[in-house]
């Protein structure tokens, strides 16, 4: 039954690898600098390694915000997160899912009359204001010192072609990776605290967590998501709100990677703890809005006019109603399912 | 595994392109010689550099088709991939245009008073002067874009330099009387093949500059 449930969060996680694998690798394929086969093969390598060793940080925050304590109010939750962001996968706006998924736990703690945990709530919005913020700015700094330095060291074209192509890879790669350390929590993370599996023990020593089985599912429903369906979104990302020249889709990625990298590691925060700064606080952010931050900022560096306002106006809006959409549908669906379905969706 | 034969061809294009516009500066130097050989009324010089000119033309074509293969089949700067195109066909029309006034001089042999042997030495050392600069400044589009607007211009300098000359030899030769009307249109439209060389270039100058500006970070 649980497997069943856990449909909706691999549907989820399909929507999430439709959409949000045009964040790593869009504007590598829309500048023509990746195959779409050759960044879909890399996208789904490094989603799985960084859902599977990295997927914990960011899980612990969005289960603050609200514990779903049943499995088929987790399975409407992650449905309704799942519906929305298809529907604007459908519209082709790279939409953020870590929004759908706040969305929807809203909705379930309202229709379970649970407290949604304010602080909480409170950090993972003001997330998505700097998020874009902040990548927006690591781009056009990255950009002005790649710039320099390409124009001091007298790159010939070629060779700066070869190097731009190797860097999407591995920024593609490290991207991939973020993605999927940070946004597994969208996924599965409504199932942790329902989820029946048990720690496995492969290779003598090396123990998989239930967490781990689970982020794995998880990352495999993504990466079918970015084979079947990630090409439409890639095309918005690549050249729909500005051209973008193979050195911007670079420095794109890397801001976009680095900010979901931010978000996303323990190891960071701990260094930080320890060197007695404040830590960066670790929330499913949207690599959505990151990539879009990082793009417009390039835009506006070179030159506001050449930025199609009409597309990022449209990204925005859906970056508003995608929660809204998922807190409504959350909140519908599990008053059909207690209803109608006669399902347990909460536990009192 | 495409990644590694992308890398491959990349120092494979970047000589090929070098030996191209290599070539192009040769053309020119051969071009030169040339002309001075068969003002100097050595003909068997003259129909050397001639052949030599034809090989050189003949050599770039098939570099530049090599290039323009590796460039579309292994989707190389695809962003600026249409535009190095064109410049290298431009160059390589050039090219052309150096072997056409040649063989024009071969076939027609045209009679030049000595009166017009030092305007048309200097009409070809501005268009070569101007070629020269069109070669240095898609190198420098190539390796340094920020010295290529200086190259680029140079070539219009050299570009007014020949129109100069060339009014000036054309006015020169319809002012002689010595000459019939046949030969002064023969020597006219001579020297208007030689100085068009230097317009083409600075078309191609010209083209360059927005490109330039295209792929300015």
């Amino acid at each position: 039954m649980f497997l069943f449930f856990l449909s909706s969060g691999m549907f989820l996680g399909w929507s999430l690898g439709a959409n949000d694998a045009s964040n790593v690798f869009g504007t590598a394929v829309g500048s023509r600098m990746l195959r779409f086969r050759t960044a879909a093969v890399l996208c789904c390598i490094f989603v799985i390694l960084g859902a599977v060793i990295s997927g914990a940080g960011a899980t612990h925050t969005l289960g603050k915000l609200g514990a779903v304590n049943a499995v088929a109010g987790a399975f409407v939750v992650a449905f309704s997160a799942a519906m929305s962001v298809y529907l604007m996968t459908l519209a082709r706006y790279p939409v953020s899912t870590s929004q759908a998924i706040v969305g929807a736990i809203i909705g379930w703690n309202l229709f379970s009359g649970s407290p949604t945990d304010s602080s909480a709530l409170t950090k993972i919005v003001i997330t998505w204001i700097v998020c874009p913020i902040l990548s927006g700015i690591i781009a056009v700094i990255s950009y002005k010192l790649v710039s320099f330095f390409i124009l001091k060291r007298k790159i010939h074209m070629f060779k700066l072609d070869e190097m731009t192509r190797y860097g999407l890879v591995l920024m593609g790669a490290f991207g991939a990776f973020a993605l999927g350390a940070n946004n597994i929590a969208n996924v599965v993370g409504v199932f942790l605290p329902v989820s029946p599996f048990t720690s496995i023990k492969i290779l003598g020593d090396f123990c998989v967590s239930p967490a781990q089985q689970l982020f794995f599912l998880g990352s495999l429903a993504i990466s079918v998501g970015v084979v079947t369906y990630s090409r439409r979104v890639m095309d918005t990302v690549g050249t729909g709100i500005f051209k973008l020249s193979p050195v911007m889709a670079l420095v794109a990625v890397w801001s976009h990677s680095a900010v979901l990298f931010l978000f996303a590691s323990e190891r960071l925060e701990q260094i930080l703890i320890n060197l007695g700064l404040p830590s960066i606080p670790l929330v499913p952010v949207s690599s959505s809005q990151a990539i879009v931050g990082a793009v417009v900022g390039m835009g506006l560096l070179k030159g506001r006019h050449n930025i199609r306002w009409r597309t990022v106006a449209g990204i925005a809006g859906s970056w508003v109603t995608t929660p809204i959409f998922a807190c409504l549908i959350s909140f519908i669906c599990l008053f059909i399912l207690q209803n109608v379905f006669q399902q347990t969706v909460y536990l009192p | 595994m495409a990644f590694i034969s992308i890398f491959k061809n990349r120092t494979g294009i970047e000589k090929e392109i070098d030996s191209f516009l290599n070539l192009a500066s040769e053309s020119g130097l051969i071009f030169i010689q040339g002309i001075g050989a068969y003002l100097g009324n050595d003909i068997d010089s003259f129909s050397e550099h001639l052949s030599h000119v034809v090989e050189t033309e003949k050599e770039a074509d098939t570099l530049r088709r090599s290039i323009e293969d590796l460039l579309y089949r292994k989707t190389l700067i695809p962003e600026s991939r249409g535009d190095v195109l064109e410049l290298i066909e431009r160059m390589d029309a050039l090219l052309g245009r150096f072997k056409g006034v040649m063989f024009r001089v071969e076939i027609e042999r045209p009679n030049i008073n000595p009166q017009f042997h030092s305007g048309l030495k200097s009409l070809s050392n501005c268009v070569i002067e101007a070629v020269e600069s069109a070669t240095l400044s898609l190198r420098s589009y190539f390796k340094d874009i920020s010295q290529a607007t200086d190259h680029i211009h140079k070539v219009s300098f050299w570009e007014t330099e020949a129109d100069k000359a060339s009014t000036s030899l054309q006015k020169a030769i319809f002012n002689n009387n010595e000459l019939g009307l046949d030969s002064k249109m023969q020597l006219r439209d001579l020297v208007r093949s030689i100085d068009k060389i230097a317009d083409h270039a600075e078309d191609l100058a010209d083209t360059l500059a927005i490109y330039v500006i295209k792929r300015s970070l």
